[in-house]
């Protein structure tokens, strides 16, 4: 039993079913990053005065990221034009370089998660505040050795100077930590999602769509590998789930385009 | 001739199948949209008889506040603990509130939805349509599969330390996050982790709906050919589209609350059981109850729309005469879709929003009740000159006007900001929405099952127990839920596990008074016979598998709309050759024909004298 | 039961189409290079100080916007697609706005009633 308008389109909507399917999904996808971006907003609005925090994301990390994004969403319509015109080998090389370039993406994405979980704000017992990234091979249980700088003022955690001259390492006795008087642990936090609600919605956004990503280079792999034999057999049908996969694709490089903006520079 | 190993990916769409599909692939992870609607529909009518359960022991703690629950209450001792339930069988006020939350959710999430969209919608619209299945079949699947997990989840959350969530249907944070805060995970992690798989079954089943509708609609069958039925489903699959996935969004933001202790809906400063929360402040406990309603607002027209379509359709077929006003019906479904996204904050009232944005959602509130009365309206005027057909159908179909009638306009004084203030999260509101989806939809979802289950079966229910079904049921609904609205009006809080005994009136002190109060044992009653009455359906439902009336026709009730020109019961792929419709969906009655009705696909010519059945061109 | 054997189906190009693909390709080239340009516009303009943040926001936001048309006007084919697809997404951009704007107004520290 064929289901009709799998693969030509409809007449009158002029439409193959996938299509609409792939846009139906898209719209409520950007519902869902909608609601996200809406809590980002409240968040941001609600929050005391110079209590945001800017700048403390790799501006240039994420500059890479946008571009990397870019020119594999490139690629993925290039992969798309290529198949159109007959072109399988050529198809081949440019969704293999989406494919790279998600990898890519996803490595450098993990590079900056690592960083943030290796960057500690520390409340010292004689009232100091040190902010800095722990470096884990020269620790020890009691002494922990931190690359930072001391805090004179609240406002320079959210708004840390953009050029930093190169930080010494600095020990602190896990003795001269302030034990928190509820939890009875020291007052050293690192820079994860519990710390402050800008990371929250900023490791919510960031991981839900690294999800998309990966979601999208499976798809995309499994068209591209396994699946491929499908040109032989029916090629404007593999055409059509190219097109289909590339579509949430772009969706998904449109999405960190407001993303970068929004979380790294403002 | 080549053929290809089923391997599930490319077999559906590249081979055709040539052997006959073994049990599991016929019954259990069946791809035909017939059998996922089956099995919707099973599954839901469980979770609804479990609703109606759970309910009923709730109810006895309001009418006996601190007496042991005869009978069940010694079994949910064993079953669930000391800490939920006392020795002799009291429940607890933790119990309690469990009970209330996940009756709620299960009413709405696994029940109501799933059978007025996933079964009815799945089994009857691409029949209804002349498709061969819905667009995409294995989403289909998998769209039952992930509503079958997550109600699992909702069910084992249960027996799970803690219990299961009892923060509400609504699930508002601060409490959604501080109860059992020491147990990880606990009933609150199991709720919001079932609700993704909900959701996303949800969001999956709505896009295969709108493809199939747009794409798949046989040759002929324009849009204003389509039944009522059809457009209902369309708009319902809308509203699910584009709603669901705020919620999916807050639902992922609560659970980071719960298990990361981050703070998106805790304020700063939060003191729980004496002590400053540990955890970095600065979240908004609106900003929940905004994404929550923004969704939630469009669900209750999910609950009711697929209802209102199925009542058309027997409305339709039992008065023999076109429905009155159908164009003004499908741009009225169309409207309320419209509007329904932008009305949310009337549940919020009272959370100290601003006039302007106050008075906004009220106008919005109100201009959504107009194409709601215009919808029930043209049911009624359909009425007119009618010759009507009593049957089990029919009454159901008939019995949902008034309750309808009586929901609806319940709702006016909620919509209103001024009288809200004194009918907020009282049991007024309880009645209102009651009143909509269990007079309502349930009974426009009884009519469905009394109305094609021949189709599906081959068979009739039996006509004199659906009478008595229908006859104690809609005395017992309306016992139930009319008293609820005195009990609002005097200003009876929701969600009291006592049925308010502590804020009753004594002398000198303004309270309940001892009458109000009074009025919980009369409720309760009435539930529990409303329990009861359900088991002739239930008798009925089973028994008549094998020992119904059998069909003598594919058309038993001489209907005009595609889903009867089909055998009995529609075999894989459902129509023999493609579908071409010639004219509307109602076509009763009309003059110079020979028989009252004419299919939509019989082709135009001099109608045949012979028989009532269908004619095979 | 349709009878549709599956037969190896071979993909019918012409000489219309690949001069047609031609041209869609130096678009999308075109559209690829704007975009690295766009993208280094926006952190060029996020480090200007313009005075007060909202401009700064609305600057990047404008960019952004931009830079999503062309994604999305391009790369998705959104310029040239059918009517059945505009309408869906008309309607999202709606909600979408609706839920955005409604929730913000509803929250903005000067619609929430003070108690005092």
């Amino acid at each position: 039993m064929e289901i009709p308008y799998a693969v030509k389109p409809r007449p009158d909507t002029g439409l193959y079913n996938a299509k609409i399917g792939i846009w139906l999904f898209l719209a409520s996808e950007v519902m869902l990053f909608g609601a996200l971006f809406c809590s980002y907003i409240l968040l941001r609005v609600n929050a005391p005065e110079g209590t945001w925090p800017h700048h403390w994301l790799n501006i240039w990390m994420g500059m890479t990221n946008t571009i990397v994004l870019i020119f594999s969403s490139v690629t993925v319509v290039l992969g798309w034009a290529s198949l159109k015109m007959g072109e399988f080998g050529r198809y081949k090389v440019c969704q293999g370089i989406t494919l790279l370039c998600a990898l890519v993406f996803l490595s450098i994405k993990s590079f900056e998660y690592h960083d943030k979980f290796i960057h500690y704000q520390v409340n010292l017992k004689d009232g100091r505040v040190f902010d800095g990234h722990l470096q884990k091979a020269e620790s020890t249980p009691d002494k922990f050795v931190f690359k930072g700088r001391y805090i004179d003022k609240p406002e320079e955690l959210y708004n840390p100077p953009l050029e930093r001259a190169e930080e010494p390492p600095v020990t602190i006795a896990k003795s001269d930590i302030k034990v928190d008087p509820v939890t009875k642990q020291p007052m050293m936090e690192n820079y994860g999602p519990w710390h402050n609600t800008y990371l929250a919605i900023y490791f919510t956004l960031t991981g839900l769509h690294a999800l998309h990503v990966i979601a999208g280079c499976i798809v995309i792999f499994a068209i591209w590998g396994p699946l491929a034999r499908v040109w032989e057999q029916d090629p404007e049908r593999y055409i059509n789930r190219v097109e289909v996969s590339g579509l949430f694709w772009h969706f998904v490089d449109l999405v960190w385009i407001f993303l970068f903006p929004v979380l790294y520079l403002l | 001739m080549k053929t290809f190993t089923d391997n599930g990916l490319l077999s559906q769409t590249l081979a055709p199948r040539h052997e006959e599909p073994g049990f599991w692939r016929k019954y259990i992870f069946s791809t035909d949209h017939k059998v996922i609607g089956v099995q919707y529909g099973i599954t839901s009518l469980m979770f609804l008889f479990l609703g109606l359960c759970l309910m009923s022991v709730m109810r006895w703690q309001l009418a006996y506040p601190g007496h042991g629950v005869p009978i069940i209450g010694p079994i949910l001792y064993h079953l669930l603990g000391e800490s939920m339930v006392s020795k002799a069988g009291v429940i607890s006020p933790d119990l309690y509130n469990a009970f209330g939350a996940m009756h709620g959710t299960i009413m709405v999430f696994l029940a109501v939805v799933p059978l007025a969209f996933g079964a009815f919608g799945n089994f009857v619209m691409p029949l209804q349509i002349g498709a061969p299945d819905m667009a995409f079949p294995r989403l289909n699947m998998v769209s039952y599969q992930l509503y079958f997990v997550g109600g699992i989840l909702m069910l084992a959350s249960f027996f799970i330390p803690g219990g299961a969530a009892k923060s509400g249907w609504t699930s508002y944070s601060p409490l959604a996050t501080i109860a059992d805060m020491n147990l990880r995970p606990n009933g609150q992690t199991f709720w919001i982790i079932a609700m993704v798989f909900l959701i996303s079954s949800s969001l999956l089943g709505s896009v295969n709906f709108i493809t199939t509708i747009i794409q798949l609609r046989a040759k002929g069958l324009s849009w204003m050919r389509l039944p009522f039925f059809v457009w209902a489903q369309l708009v319902t699959a809308f509203l699910l589209l584009l709603a669901f996935p705020p919620l999916e969004a807050a639902a992922v933001l609560q659970l980071m609350d719960n298990l990361l202790r981050t703070s998106f809906f805790l304020p700063t400063g939060l003191v729980v059981s004496g002590q400053v929360l540990h955890v970095s402040g600065g979240g908004s406990p609106l900003l929940w109850q905004h994404l929550f309603w923004f969704l939630a607002h469009p669900e209750v027209y999910v609950l009711i729309l697929p209802g209102m379509g199925i009542v058309t359709e027997v409305l339709a077929n039992n008065t023999r005469k076109p429905i009155w006003g159908y164009r003004s019906m499908v741009y009225s479904v169309m409207t309320i879709g419209f509007l329904s996204f932008i009305v949310w904050a009337h549940h919020m009232y009272l959370t100290g929003m601003g006039v302007r944005i106050a008075t906004f959602f009220q106008t919005t509130t109100m201009m959504i009740s107009i194409p709601s009365v215009i919808i029930l309206t043209a049911l009624l005027i359909s009425l007119w000159g009618a010759s009507i057909r009593i049957n089990t159908p029919m009454l159901f179909a008939l019995g949902f006007l008034p309750m309808f009638g009586i929901g609806g306009l319940t709702g006016l004084p909620l919509g209103f900001n001024a009288s809200d203030i004194h009918l907020h999260d009282t049991y007024y509101v309880i009645a209102h929405f009651h009143y909509i989806v269990a007079p309502g939809t349930i009974f426009a979802l009884f009519a469905g099952i009394y109305y094609w289950y021949p189709k599906i079966t081959g068979r009739m229910m039996n006509e004199f127990w659906g009478k008595v079904h229908f006859t104690l049921s809609f005395v017992f609904m309306n016992l139930t839920f009319m008293p609820m609205f005195i009990q609002g009006m005097a200003g009876m809080s929701r969600r009291m596990y006592d049925g308010g005994a502590t804020y009753q009136a004594s002398d000198g002190v303004v309270g309940l008074s001892p009458d109000t109060i009074h009025l919980n044992v009369g409720i309760s009653h009435a539930v529990w016979l409303l329990g009861l009455s359900q088991l002739p359906f239930i008798i009925n439902f089973f028994w008549s598998i094998n020992r119904g009336g059998k069909v003598t026709s594919d058309n038993p009730w001489d209907a005009t709309t595609l889903e009867w020109q089909t055998p009995t019961p529609p075999p894989h792929g459902n129509f023999d050759k493609p579908m071409e419709v010639f004219r509307g969906p109602y076509e009763y009655s009309v003059p110079g024909q020979s028989r009252d009705f004419t299919p939509q696909n019989e082709p135009e010519q001099p109608a045949s004298a012979t028989h009532g059945n269908t004619v095979r061109s | 039961m349709s009878d549709h054997l599956f037969t190896t189906q071979t993909l019918q190009v012409d000489e219309h189409t690949i001069e047609e693909m031609r041209h869609h390709i130096r678009r999308y080239l075109i559209v690829g290079v704007a975009l690295a340009i766009g993208t280094g516009l926006t952190v060029w303009a996020s480090l200007i100080n313009f005075g007060s943040y909202e401009i700064n926001i609305a600057v990047a936001l404008a960019i952004a916007s931009g830079k999503g048309f062309l994604v999305a006007g391009f790369f998705m084919h959104l310029i040239s697609e059918k009517k059945m697809i505009y309408a869906v997404l008309s309607f999202t951009a709606f909600f979408f706005a609706g839920l955005m704007f409604l929730t913000v107004w509803s929250m903005a520290h000067n619609n929430i009633i003070q108690i005092r």
